[in-house]
Parts: C-alpha cells; structure tokens; sequence
C-alpha cells in the first residue's frame, strides 16, 4: 500500500494520525481514498472545482507532483507521499 | 564596505577563535559576517535564537523588527528575554541583551510593526533578510518585499510540533535568483481553512530548533561556505523525530519574478489573506459587555452561559459556563434552551460570535446573546485572579 503522511494541521481529521495507507495507483485517487474515509479533510485539499488547493503541494518522494504528473502521477506501493501545507506560525 | 578591509581586534580574534580555526570558515569567513547585515523581522520564537546565534557569531549589523511587547506567555520559548522585560518593547530588550552579548556589533531598533509601508524600506538596507514572523499577510509581505528588493529570505515557520525551513530568493552562481514563498504556495489558505486561535500552540523547543536552523543558514548564505536549503524544503515532525528535504521548484506563474509578472509593488496583504472580506462573518449578532454580564450575576437574571472553547482552554481558565466547543455546538442544541436568555462565551469574542451565528441559521435561535472580549475580558475587568492565556 501507498503512504500518504498527513501534516499537522489536518491530523485533526485523521484521529491524530501522521499516516494514512491505501492501495492506490496514482495520487488522485491517493487522496480520494483518504477523503472518502476522513470526513471533513475533502474541502482542505481540493477546491470546488476539483483542482488542488493553492497552499497545499503534494510531493511524490522529494519530487512536487506539479513537476510530474500532477494528481495523475502513477504511484506504487513504495512510494511515500506527502501533503504539504502552508503554515504561518513563529510565536511571538 | 568590501570585507577585505575588514579587519579584528584582539578580542573579537579571541572571541571568535573557533570560526576562525575551521578551515573552510576561517578569517575571510568571519570578516564577511563582520561585513554584512541581517534584518531579523520579529523577535518571537524563532527571532531568540536567530538574534542570539547572529549576534554570538559576529554579524556587524543586526536590524530587529517587531511592535510588541514581552508578555509572560512568551517565556516559555522566547528565550531571549527574562521576567524584567514582561511588559518592555521587545525589540528594546532584544537590543539591551544582544548588546551585553557582543559589544563589538551594532544593533538597529526598528519599535514598529512591518507594514507595506515601511517594508521595502527595511529590507534595502540589510544585505539578507530571516523571517520569524507570525502570520500569513506578514509572510507574503516580507516573501514580496525581498523578491522586489533583490534580498536573500531565510525562512522558518512552524506549528505544534512541526517545522518548516528554507532559504528564498537567494542569488545563484549563473546570476539569477531561486526560488521564493510564493513558487512554493501561491496563494495563503482562507480565514476557516488555516488552524485558527483555539488551535495554535506550539511546543517550546521547537522554534528554538528552527530558529537556528534560520541562524546557521544565514551564516552560510553570507559566508558562501556549504549549500543552503535554495531550492530545498526541510520539514521536521518532532512527534516522530521525522526529517525530510523535498525540492522547491520555480514556478512559472510566479506573480512576482514568473514569466509574465503581473505584481511589481507591494499589496494588500490582509486582504490577499481573505482577512475582514467576508461579509457573512461580519453579520451582527447580540452582545453584552462583561460589565453587563457581571451585573446580570449580581441581580440574579435568568439566563445560561455556554462556553465554546475547547476543553484543554477551559482547563487553564473558565468562569462557570456549560462547555460546548465550537465544534460541536450544532449538534448540542438539546443542552442550549431557546427559552432564556444564552449567553455565549469563548476566549476573546470572535468563536461565540461565530456559534451564534451557525446556530440562528441552523436552528433559528433567538436568545443567543455574544459575551464581547471573552474571558480576557472578564479576566482583566472582573476577575483578575483567573490565568490569562
């Protein structure tokens, strides 16, 4: 199964957990499956058109899917995939 | 001035003896430091130890930006201030304890909030800029202020228990300039999709490790010595000491340097961050000030208080109201009566005013009336003996 690693901010929805595993074969449907089983998480991916939110990059290993595939790039069992939001926090 | 002209007393030879014998560092590594200057926007969390290695390591010229003063709560990660400074200007403080660091430094203290107005300013007259700001609409103006100004950006931020580092807009070896925060996220999530108050916090160490991660990079941007994080990502999860470096492209829509440049002066950062535009979050609702609400105790007004913070905040601090975080309140109309005066509650006003909002549009309340200022309110007015946070 494919890993996804779910980032701080949205653990929220995943019980706390940083990781998320599903048998998939590219990072749509990746996320999809973990959309379909986490409710609330859909509307911080993606937007109403169904494209990819703007403060959120999605990387296949080191590589953002942008320079691949996009949410189309093939995954394999292997391969670890990540959410990456933007955050603000310094503390002051 | 050219750092060959620079050149060492005895006591900064000695105090910085252990550059000067790596011999990849060596003298000319500390006579660029000695030559450079650093603007350090923001004197939190990761502008401690930025300050505190910048100063220790002998950067000439250190700007400090920041409006705020040192508040207890800081203390916890903010180590560069102590319990007399509760109360100071930051960037006073951080002056007065940089100073007694390292004398042989000059320190600039900039008491003012980082604005469109003054930013590019600032940042022309350091030579590398290190970001350890707070908030989204700060982020973009100080990413946008370094692209237009041509200024190297070392960048931290963090949340929780995670971090992000890397270093934007740095000068490249063929002449052009990497990639900067906005190749990496174009455009900063809305007010309802970011973390919001009741879900901060951070762990006091981990701003500590960021920071100095910022200060080690902006050694090694102004030294020339190693490869920075240009074009890389660094991530830490401390909850599972988990590392990773993912690579930072550039984008060609870049509004700011892509191939069609549509920005080329600062903007409206509050209202790029979607901040005070809705309309539907600005919808009046009912309120009382806490004085009202104290006297209402006093004369014994039939009425209910319902809390809508979260538990681990009504543990710091709580004044006799129903728990119901905000999360659940749609589903908790059963324990919030229609038939009395509700008074609702959270730490500063703006979460009860947003309950009551969803509850009259789900329910059809009437009776919802929104406790202004929150328990800091009632902290500072009417009970000051219950913990501020």
């Amino acid at each position: 199964m494919a890993t996804l690693i779910i980032p701080t901010p949205l653990r929220k929805f995943t019980d706390g957990n940083a990781v998320f595993e599903a048998t998939a074969s590219d990072v749509r449907s990746l996320l999809q499956a973990l959309s379909n089983s986490h409710e609330g998480i859909q509307k911080h991916l993606f937007d109403d058109s169904g494209d990819l939110r703007s403060f959120i990059r999605v990387y296949v290993g080191d590589e953002d899917i942008n320079e691949l595939e996009g949410t189309d790039t093939k995954i394999d069992d292997r391969d670890e995939v990540s959410i990456i939001p933007a955050i603000a926090g310094g503390t002051k | 001035m050219s750092h060959h002209d620079i050149t060492f007393s005895k006591e900064e030879l000695e105090r910085y003896s252990r550059h000067l014998i790596i011999p990849e560092f060596n003298i000319e590594g500390q006579k660029k430091l000695k030559a450079s200057s650093v603007l350090v926007i923001g004197s939190g969390g990761l502008g401690s130890p930025l300050l505190l290695y910048l100063a220790a390591a002998g950067i000439g010229r250190i700007g400090i930006v920041d409006f705020d003063t040192v508040d207890a709560s800081n203390l916890q990660r903010q180590v560069l201030f102590g319990i007399q400074d509760v109360g100071v200007s930051k960037a006073v403080a951080a002056s007065k304890r940089l100073k007694s660091l390292n004398p042989h430094i000059k320190i600039e203290v900039h008491d003012t909030m980082f604005t469109v107005e003054n930013a590019r300013e600032l940042v022309s007259k350091y030579d590398v800029i290190a970001d350890g700001t707070d908030n989204f609409p700060t982020r973009y103006l100080v990413n946008d202020a370094c692209v237009l100004e041509n200024k190297v950006n070392v960048y931290a931020s963090i949340f929780r228990f995670e971090g992000q580092a890397s270093v934007f807009n740095e000068l490249l070896a063929d002449g052009t300039r990497g990639p900067n925060y906005r190749d990496l996220f174009p455009a900063p999530p809305p007010p309802g999709l970011v973390p919001s108050c009741a879900e901060g916090g951070v762990i006091g160490v981990l701003p500590g490790i960021l920071g100095s991660l910022q200060a080690l990079e902006v050694l090694k941007v102004i030294s020339g010595v190693g490869d920075t994080l240009s074009g890389r990502l660094f991530l830490f999860d401390a909850t599972g000491f988990t590392t990773r470096i993912l690579k930072v492209r550039k984008n060609k829509d870049n509004p700011l340097n892509g191939e069609n440049p549509t920005q080329t002066e600062l903007i409206n950062y509050e209202q790029f961050c979607g901040i005070g535009t809705s309309t539907e979050e600005k919808r009046e609702v009912a309120e009382m000030s806490v004085q009202e609400f104290d006297q209402w105790r006093k004369e014994g007004v039939k009425h209910i208080l319902i809390d809508v913070r979260e538990p681990y905040e009504f543990g710091i601090a709580e004044m006799g109201g129903e728990l119901i975080p905000l999360a659940t309140v749609l589903e908790s109309t059963d324990r919030i009566p229609k038939d009395i005066p509700v008074v609702v509650q959270c730490r500063s006003g703006a979460r009860s005013a947003r309950a009551i909002r969803e509850l009259e549009d789900a329910h059809g309340y009437t009776n919802l009336i929104n406790l202004t200022g929150g328990i800091l309110d009632w902290q500072e007015a009417i009970q000051p003996e219950l913990a501020r946070y």
